[in-house]
């Protein structure tokens, strides 16, 4: 395996140490393999005692015959533990694994002398975890399979499932939510047409997959995403071109296609509506989208993510298609699209948490990378509570209509995630629950406003 | 069909996990737990491209051991057997070939694959796999699994007559 840089294992190759074979006295019983006359690997299992002073590893002599340890090369004995759970799969996977040479048998029992180690312990290193740290491992074995084979042998994906990991396709609900509540609060005004409303739904969110393939792009030229070994559903990029299951170049005429598409449907209502104000506001939405990792700007880079973040998928997402409906600016659209902008900032910010090492390693300065977790934890309930009190201060100040206090029910969302922050902070597949609660909090508050509006239309329309 | 001893099959067709010895580059044994599958005739192991090392080895060197050791991921059973053989690796196409080979006996000792395989998309490396098939040649078995005695050994019709 030259050339390849292994990653792997909790416990990397190393000489024993007395804390190794006191970790392999936790085990029930060993396996011990050496090379018989044929050339065949021969294992058997075995009884064991443990003398972590002696560094030495006591092993009952298997009987039989041709089954004498040989003493004049390298053995194998590992201990090994998995507790298979039917219908699940298995859990309390760990293995220890040690070379070195035994002594003459001494009353039926031989003395093993190791000289090398290695394991895993999937307590210490998760299995996802171990997965991606072996990542180059399959690269290499499938570069020299294609190099015997004559020809290129890829890991693959169904076209579905390709497109939705490469652009991040579930994301789509944090510009879905503001789109629908900037056409809901423009029809509660008295202004609303289907068909640019559609337009907007889809020019928005081919802007938004176009912003996550960009956003790929650059992560992946610049090593964030090959540094981040702790990728969770919600974090860590699409890393279709870490796993080859796309190339930089496909990703990058992607990414350059889906923002050609947005903005051909962006000139499109900006020509239906003739509001130059729309131009700017779509001009600066897809400019975010390419400086947030793209160099020389590199807004997450500077520090500015997360308020980049929270001004696209707030006021530029909710007044874009507001304006687009009414032609016109409106301080209600405005308001609303802060708790909205607030919100999607915050679920970046919670899936920041788990990348925040691989990040810091390149220079990527997200708030989490910066601030120590109390801290991080603080910011979250203070910009939580921020995007309530906006609301409510918009209802009360007669900005907003009455009913969109019931966003209010969303709090103990917000609350959960802060308490479930404190308890998985440094755990990011644990953490990874917490993630989904967050973006719900999103959508509930989304979801909840746009019925609250849904109800100010129809006491309109009824009245 | 298959010559390995009956009480042996048992354990085979049980077996949610193995070790699978291989020998590595410098000659020493190197151990791998696996889950063991059997047709009958023959044991299939399988291995992710991410944890591919063990693949290297068995091309450079076919010999391998399957041991079968542990009661806990035996269901129970006791007894302990190793079978050396000789190994081929399956690997003309990682993506799907190992389906088509051996996802039926996968899915028959664990059917919790199925609900793994639909989560293809969150680890796709994971899934691209190369198939182990393992030829027994001498079987040593241990009733009980108490190796303080000598093991019953049996060896392959094929090996004898040769």
């Amino acid at each position: 395996m030259a050339g390849v840089t292994v990653r792997g294992g909790s416990v990397p190759a190393h000489p024993p140490a007395a804390t190794d074979l006191e970790r392999l006295a936790d085990y029930p019983f060993v396996v011990v393999s050496w090379i018989d006359d044929a050339g065949y690997p021969l294992s058997v299992a075995t009884e064991f005692e443990t003398d972590p002073a002696g560094g030495v590893v006591r092993l009952r002599a298997p009987a039989g015959d041709g089954l004498a340890i040989p003493t004049d090369q390298q053995v194998n004995v590992i201990g090994s533990h998995i507790r298979p759970k039917p219908g699940e799969g298995y859990d309390e996977r760990r293995y220890l694994e040690l070379w070195g040479t035994v002594g003459a048998p001494i009353k039926g029992h031989v003395t093993f002398s190791p000289s090398r180690v290695w394991g895993w312990d999937e307590a210490e290193v998760p299995f996802f975890e171990y997965s991606e740290r072996s990542v180059p491992q399959s690269r290499h074995y499938l570069a020299r399979l294609s190099a015997e084979r004559g020809r290129i042998i890829r890991p693959r994906l169904s076209p579905f499932w390709l497109a939705l990991r490469t652009t991040r396709l579930p994301f789509l609900s944090a510009t879905v939510v503001p789109v629908l509540l900037g056409i809901a609060i423009a029809a509660s005004h008295g202004a609303f047409t289907w068909w640019t409303a559609l337009l907007t739904l889809i020019g928005a969110s081919l802007a938004h997959l176009a912003g996550n393939v960009t956003n790929d792009v650059f992560d992946t030229r610049s090593g964030a995403d090959d540094a981040n070994v702790n990728p969770t559903q919600f974090s860590g990029g699409s890393r279709v071109v870490i796993y080859d299951l796309v190339t930089i170049r496909q990703l990058s005429v992607l990414a350059a296609a889906l923002f050609a598409a947005a903005a051909a449907i962006g000139l499109l209502l900006v020509w239906v509506t003739g509001s130059l104000t729309l131009l700017w506001i779509g001009l600066a939405g897809i400019l975010i989208g390419i400086v947030y990792t793209a160099p020389p700007i590199m807004l997450v880079y500077r520090g500015l993510g997360e308020i980049a973040i929270a001004f696209a998928f707030g006021p530029i997402l909710l007044l874009g298609a507001y304006v687009v409906q009414a032609g016109r600016l409106s301080w209600e659209a405005a308001v609303v699209s802060v708790p909205m902008g607030i919100l999607v900032a915050l679920i970046l910010y919670v899936n920041e948490v788990p990348d925040r090492v691989g990040d810091a390693s390149v220079g990527k300065r997200t708030l989490p990378a910066r601030l120590a977790p109390k801290t991080v934890r603080q910011g979250y309930l203070v910009a939580a509570l921020a995007a309530f009190g906006v609301i409510v201060a918009g209802a009360v100040g007669g900005l907003l209509p009455w009913p969109t206090l019931i966003a209010l029910a969303a709090v103990p969302l917000a609350l959960r995630v802060h308490s479930g922050m404190g308890l998985h902070y440094n755990s990011p597949y644990t953490l990874m629950a917490v993630m989904g609660t967050n973006i719900k909090l999103h959508l509930a508050v989304g979801g909840l406003l746009l019925v609250a509006y849904l109800v100010t239309i129809l006491v309109a329309v009824l009245g | 069909m298959g010559w390995l001893p009956e009480p042996v099959e048992r354990l085979l067709e049980v077996a949610l996990v193995g070790e699978l010895t291989v020998v590595g580059p410098n000659g020493r044994p190197i151990t791998h737990p696996l889950i063991p599958l059997h047709d009958g005739e023959r044991i299939y192991m399988h291995s992710s491209t991410l944890f591919s090392k063990k693949l290297d080895h068995i091309k450079r060197n076919p010999k391998v051991a399957v041991a079968l050791s542990d009661p806990v991921a035996m269901k129970g059973n006791a007894d302990r057997a190793t079978i050396q053989g000789t190994a081929r690796i399956i690997e003309d196409d990682p993506h799907s070939q190992w389906e088509g080979l051996i996802l039926g006996l996968w899915r028959r000792k664990e059917p919790v694959i199925d609900s793994f395989l639909k989560m293809r998309v969150a680890l796709p490396l994971f899934f691209e796999r190369a198939v182990i098939e393992i030829t027994p040649e001498r079987c040593l078995y241990w009733a009980e699994g108490d190796t303080s005695r000598a093991p019953r050994v049996s060896t392959a019709p094929h090996a004898e007559s040769a």
